[in-house]
């Protein structure tokens, strides 16, 4: 009985290590045909290129909006509870914004766009699977890597840090509505203070994680779709899959990058 | 003395194990240029990954395929991308690209190794979609086009590049009668004007019969009978006219 649980805990360990290593695989053929690609074959598709961008991008303006302005007001309110308590009210400016740069604005658009891109990214080419579209590309030695999944990492890699500074910005007018509206505190002075103890390298720290989750959501989206199988179950199952997949490795990514930029001075 | 047939593709002792399971068995063949070869057989007999093979999706466990006396296993990269430019493939569910509509689909592979101008592109999309008698639909979206319609679009895609050899993976499946009818009218039509080879693999006994030049029957993994359409018609051997008759008492069992 012991000795079944050790072989499925081996068992296990393999497997993860079989789907990191063709995640990986799979990671450098991207970049082998983003760098290669061009002088190989055709570039890529600006069309394709665009309209991923506007998908990814614009498209996802209104819910990620919603999601961090509403975390800037929930944020706000929390610590002005606790900052009252020692005549610091005035930090609910500065503690928003930090934040929501290094922290919060990268996290939570990056979970939004892995539940709404993401997903889709699997779905979209797990259907492409189960009917033989992706067959059929290979069969016409037209690259699916190339011509499906350059135009979306690509788009991503651009759209998931502007995102994230919209993110930022959107949770900052949370922060100031509660700061100026509910907290009475002088609209030049809450701004003022915002920024006070804002420092370049906050701001790169959560564009740098941006980067970082774009690939995770991509990769993780792509490799579930190409694994997919079983038909219209097959693509549900895959989807969620790389959904969960996802949200796991990007908090995983964030303390990773976290741990790195607290303990090594940059 | 006859004159020896020109082969296009030829199979020799294909084998392919998946997952432990022996699909194909020391399979060997040859296709003469120009004729309609059909490959015959139930259900998991392993004939569309045979098709997979001889167009080079697939790679057999051991065993050769010869296009044009080249050894397709001895070639890779750009080499193998060549000779499988020289293939195109009708899919079962015709897999036409979903985001684009049928002239783009047509489009693509030209677009995607040739340097032609977009408006000759589309010039040449046209007369092959004239071809499979899609004229004047260039501009519908795959989901708008009926199944027969589907498959006419995914023949003009494989014919696009101006290949050698068409494979066709049960290209009248889903369709009416009539519908199957026209569909096998069209690939004897396209292989006879085209000067082309047609591979069809298939389970429809009235579609053989109506297109074949010869034909190969598979059953469970082994290459059974190989001849004219008129050779496996009057064959002797029990699986062979089980299969063709449809009866369910015989040396076929279905589990």
């Amino acid at each position: 009985m012991k000795s079944n649980k050790v072989e499925e805990i081996g068992a296990s360990v393999l497997r993860g290590c079989q789907v990191a290593q063709e995640g990986i695989s799979l990671l450098l053929e991207t970049l082998y045909w983003i760098m290669v690609g061009p002088f190989k074959s055709k570039p890529i598709d600006s069309k394709a290129f665009f309209s991923q961008m506007v998908f990814m991008g614009y498209d996802s303006v209104r819910i990620v909006f919603f999601v961090t302005f509403f975390t800037g007001v929930v944020l706000a309110m929390q610590s002005a509870h606790q900052l009252s308590k020692m005549g610091g009210t005035i930090y609910v400016a500065s503690l928003v914004t930090i934040s929501l740069c290094r922290e919060l604005g990268p996290v939570l658009t990056a979970l939004v766009i892995a539940g709404r891109v993401g997903a889709s990214i699997t779905a979209e080419i797990g259907s492409m699977k189960v009917n033989e579209q992706i067959e059929a590309l290979d069969t016409m030695g037209i690259n699916p890597l190339r011509y499906l999944v350059v135009p979306k990492f690509l788009g991503l890699l651009f759209m998931l840090p502007i995102l994230t500074v919209w993110g930022d910005a959107s949770g900052m007018l949370g922060g100031y509505m509660i700061g100026v509206y509910n907290l009475k505190i002088n609209a030049g002075l809450y701004i003022q203070t915002a920024f006070k103890f804002l420092t370049i390298k906050d701001i790169y720290t959560g564009l740098s994680k941006s980067l970082i989750f774009a690939v995770i959501i991509t990769m993780v989206g792509v490799y579930q779709g190409l694994k997919t199988d079983g038909g219209a179950v097959g693509v549900g199952r895959s989807t969620t899959i790389s959904v969960v997949t996802s949200f796991i490795l990007i908090i995983l990514a964030d303390c990773v990058v976290t741990g790195i930029y607290f303990f090594v001075k940059m | 003395m006859a004159d020896q047939p020109d082969i296009i593709l030829s199979v020799r002792q294909i084998e392919k194990i998946y997952n432990g399971r022996q699909v194909l068995d020391k399979v060997s063949f040859d296709v003469a240029r120009g004729e309609i070869f059909v490959i015959l057989g139930g259900s998991g007999c392993g004939k569309s990954t045979m098709l997979r093979i001889m167009a080079g999706g697939v790679k057999p466990t051991r065993g050769q395929v010869f296009f044009n006396n080249r050894d397709m296993s001895a070639v890779k990269g750009d080499e193998l991308e060549k000779i499988r430019r020289c293939f195109g493939m009708s899919f079962q569910s015709a897999a036409l690209l979903d985001f684009l509509n049928v002239e783009e689909n047509v489009c693509l592979p030209i677009k995607e190794h040739t340097k032609l101008d977009p408006r000759i592109i589309s010039i040449m999309a046209q007369t092959k979609l004239n071809l499979v008698g899609l004229g004047g639909f260039e501009k519908f979206m795959p989901s708008e086009l009926s199944g027969g319609m589907r498959k006419r679009a995914g023949l003009a895609r494989a014919l696009a590049m101006d290949p050698q050899i068409v494979f066709y993976d049960e290209p009248t499946a889903g369709l009416d009668p009539v519908v199957c009818a026209v569909v096998d009218r069209l690939i004897v039509d396209l292989t006879r004007k085209l000067a082309i080879t047609s591979i069809v693999v298939t389970h429809n006994m009235e579609s053989v019969f109506r297109i074949a030049d010869r034909v190969a029957m598979l059953y469970q993994g082994r290459l059974l009978q190989v001849g004219t359409a008129q050779e496996i018609k009057d064959s002797d051997n029990p699986i062979v006219q089980q299969f063709i008759r449809g009866d369910i008492e015989g040396p076929i069992q279905v589990s």
